[in-house]
């Protein structure tokens, strides 16, 4: 019963200094607004209008034609023409254009032939996804009308599940919910608890009967709360703006959603622990963030990435709360389907805050 | 109401931070219902001691019973029976001046009608009706120290440690905060202050003087006046300034102290005509001034027991 009203006494001072905080508060809808705007419409894996110049030494009425099919499909935008290949070097080198467009003088001869290439793309490799894209271009068909159109029958064909329009954005809105949980709820709670110690709030309450768990409950609840409101509105906006549908059901999305708040929170409590002040939490909290946002599975598919990557991957929540939202509300997942990932997290969560609880001390020694 | 006669008392009570001990080797008793004493300059360990004496510390050696409970085992049952007033103002600076109080009474865990009624009482005695509302952080010195005195003694604590409470405060305030000191005093709560003003310790029954974590003197103002080893000489001179520097060539002269017009000479003990000696002093370099034996205030007592010590260290 004390400690019911111990745990409300701190949770009322939390909400009332909350509400008169204006910077945190802008930066509770802040923060998600500004990310989910900024990653949604710049991250683009699907590349389009990529400059582009060509060559064309051939100059023939098949070569011309060529040139405006590969115009029209908008991956390049075609910008100049020049005379030669050096010329083309020339422009990648300076960093003008991320394709060149080769056609030789013999084009029209090697189109009948079919023996070698008709046409070289010189590619800017440097940025893997460029290369991907002009990997699209060589799928175009060259030939005479005359010519029999022998449509090349491919063997392997590919079935886009889940995102048939290959929008980026369905693949970033989910994964944002997670990033930008784990910047804020770490952050929030961590320097909430140090703004305490820096002020000398601390050495008042530790001086009082109120125990370790009770103050932390009281200060990691209206957290969670704060990180249920960026949720909605990230999937809020993610519906509406970018058009990314939850397939699977609300519920499952809570749950995994609570579960990684709280593990984050414990997180931020943990590190309060072991800062003196707000600028040295900050600090750990990107210290932490950085490789979340890296190995999770976030920015790059994690099968790609070396083991011991994937195995400090398996230990930060992020990676396994990408892998619950994203089945969840891309591909419609059952929550049971995917327990294993509920128990990483439900792990972490245990771990630091008895961490977090046990490093906390009413002392100050 | 605690019957024990001894409310605190500490034996061998030392603490270190690294190889700097803050705090070294201090035996206290202090009686119920007494109003206690801590003087000494910054750095001197008096915090060191009352955050010990809290269970916010851990001694290095030693141990203290407050209340009849270990500091160290027993520090959480401890913490519903003391109240602790930090030196910085460690209340909410963005609640008001209400919302503190009830956290604070929240935190006690009083039951729900005694929380309302106490607050306000405390509201009341401690005149801040006018401030209720006004957020803790805008509130003047004064009014800073009285919310905070006021949520330190919230749950009637049976002992009541202040750590420097008057360092942001005018006289007037500082007399009102001792009037109600001595009030609290009188219903029986015991009072533990540290200050480094010595007319503030001049107000308490009984001081303990401490001097680089070392307790060097204890009893009331007044045993410790009659017990120091010197004999103290005031001077009234028309130009204390070559007074003073006359004065100074005499070594067996422990220590000159300047006061406006005044100067005060400390004389070991050992010395019997000091007077004699300081107006022989006086003649011989032609400065016209009255000398006296006067009763050793607790300025002189402080720097008597913090010389002693020094020489006793150089021997």
């Amino acid at each position: 019963m004390n400690s019911l009203i111990r745990i409300f006494a701190v949770l009322r001072k939390e909400f009332l200094q909350l509400s008169r905080d204006r910077l945190t508060f802008g930066m509770i809808v802040g923060i998600p607004l500004l990310q989910l705007l900024m990653f949604g419409y710049a991250i683009n894996t699907d590349v389009r209008n990529l400059t582009a110049a060509y060559a064309d030494e051939a100059n023939t009425h098949l070569s011309r034609q060529f040139i405006s099919d590969i115009a029209a499909s908008q991956v390049i935008n075609l910008s100049q023409r020049v005379d030669t290949v050096q010329d083309l070097n020339r422009l990648m080198d300076a960093g003008v254009i991320a394709i060149g467009i080769s056609v030789p003088e013999d084009f029209d001869r090697r189109v009948i032939a079919r023996d070698r290439s008709a046409v070289q793309l010189l590619v800017d490799g440097t940025d893997p996804i460029i290369l991907g894209v002009a990997q699209q271009l060589t799928a175009l068909p060259i030939a005479f009308d005359s010519q029999t159109a022998a449509a090349p029958l491919r063997l392997i064909g590919v079935r886009n599940y889940y995102n048939p329009e290959r929008r980026s954005a369905v693949n970033i809105v989910p994964g944002l919910v997670g990033v930008i949980l784990t910047m804020t709820m770490v952050m929030f709670t961590a320097v909430a608890i140090v703004r305490e110690k820096e002020r000398g709030n601390m050495e008042l309450l530790i001086n009082t009967p109120i125990k370790t768990p009770e103050l932390m409950l009281g200060k990691i609840i209206p957290y969670i709360l704060i990180g249920l409101i960026q949720l909605v509105i990230i999937l809020t906006m993610g519906r509406y703006f970018f058009e990314v549908p939850i397939r699977g059901s609300y519920a499952h999305v809570l749950a995994a959603s609570l579960v990684f708040i709280a593990a984050n929170l414990a997180l931020g409590l943990l590190l309060s622990t072991v800062t003196k002040t707000q600028f040295q939490a900050m600090q750990m909290t990107f210290f932490f963030f950085l490789p979340s946002i890296l190995l999770s599975g976030f920015m790059f598919p994690f099968d790609g990435m070396p083991v011991i990557a994937q195995n400090i991957a398996e230990v930060l929540p992020l990676t396994h709360f990408n892998r619950l939202i994203r089945g969840i509300i891309l591909r419609g997942a059952d929550i049971t389907s995917m327990w294993n990932e509920m128990l990483a997290m439900i792990a972490f969560l245990a771990v630091t805050l008895t961490l977090a609880i046990a490093r906390f001390s009413k002392r100050l020694d | 109401m605690n019957l024990d006669p001894i409310a605190i008392s500490a034996t061998g009570l030392t603490r270190k931070f690294g190889s700097l001990i803050a705090v070294n080797n201090v035996d206290l008793e202090i009686p119920a219902g007494t109003i206690y004493g801590f003087l000494g300059p910054n750095g001197s360990g008096k915090s060191t001691t009352i955050r010990m004496l809290c269970g916010l510390l851990t001694p290095s050696a030693g141990a203290a019973m407050v209340l009849g409970m270990d500091s160290v085992r027993q520090s959480e049952r401890l913490k519903q029976e003391i109240g602790y007033m930090t030196q910085r103002f460690a209340l909410f600076e963005d609640l008001t001046v209400r919302e503190n109080l009830q956290f604070i009474s929240a935190v006690y865990a009083l039951p729900r009608a005694r929380r309302r009624s106490r607050v306000n009482q405390l509201l009341q005695e401690f005149n801040l009706m006018n401030q209720t509302g006004q957020r803790a952080g805008t509130l003047s010195g004064g009014q800073k120290q009285r919310l905070a005195l006021a949520a330190a003694t919230l749950h009637e604590p049976k002992i009541l440690f202040l750590d420097e409470p008057t360092s942001a405060v005018d006289p007037q305030n500082r007399r009102d905060f001792w009037e109600k000191l001595f009030e609290m005093a009188q219903q029986g709560t015991t009072i533990l202050v540290s200050t480094h003003y010595m007319d503030e310790a001049a107000r308490c029954h009984r001081i303990a003087i401490l001097d680089l974590g070392i307790k060097v003197a204890d009893g009331s103002p007044k045993e410790l006046g009659e017990n120091i080893a010197y004999n103290v000489i005031e001077v009234v001179a028309d130009n204390p300034n070559s007074a003073r520097l006359s004065l100074a060539q005499n070594k067996s002269f422990t220590s000159i102290t300047q006061l406006g017009v005044r100067l005060r000479v400390l004389i070991p003990k050992e010395i019997p005509d000091a007077l004699e000696q300081v107006q022989l002093n006086l003649r011989q370099s032609q400065v016209s001034a009255q000398a006296e034996p006067v009763f050793p205030d607790l300025e002189d007592i402080f720097m008597a027991v913090t010389e002693e010590r020094r020489r006793a260290e150089a021997a």
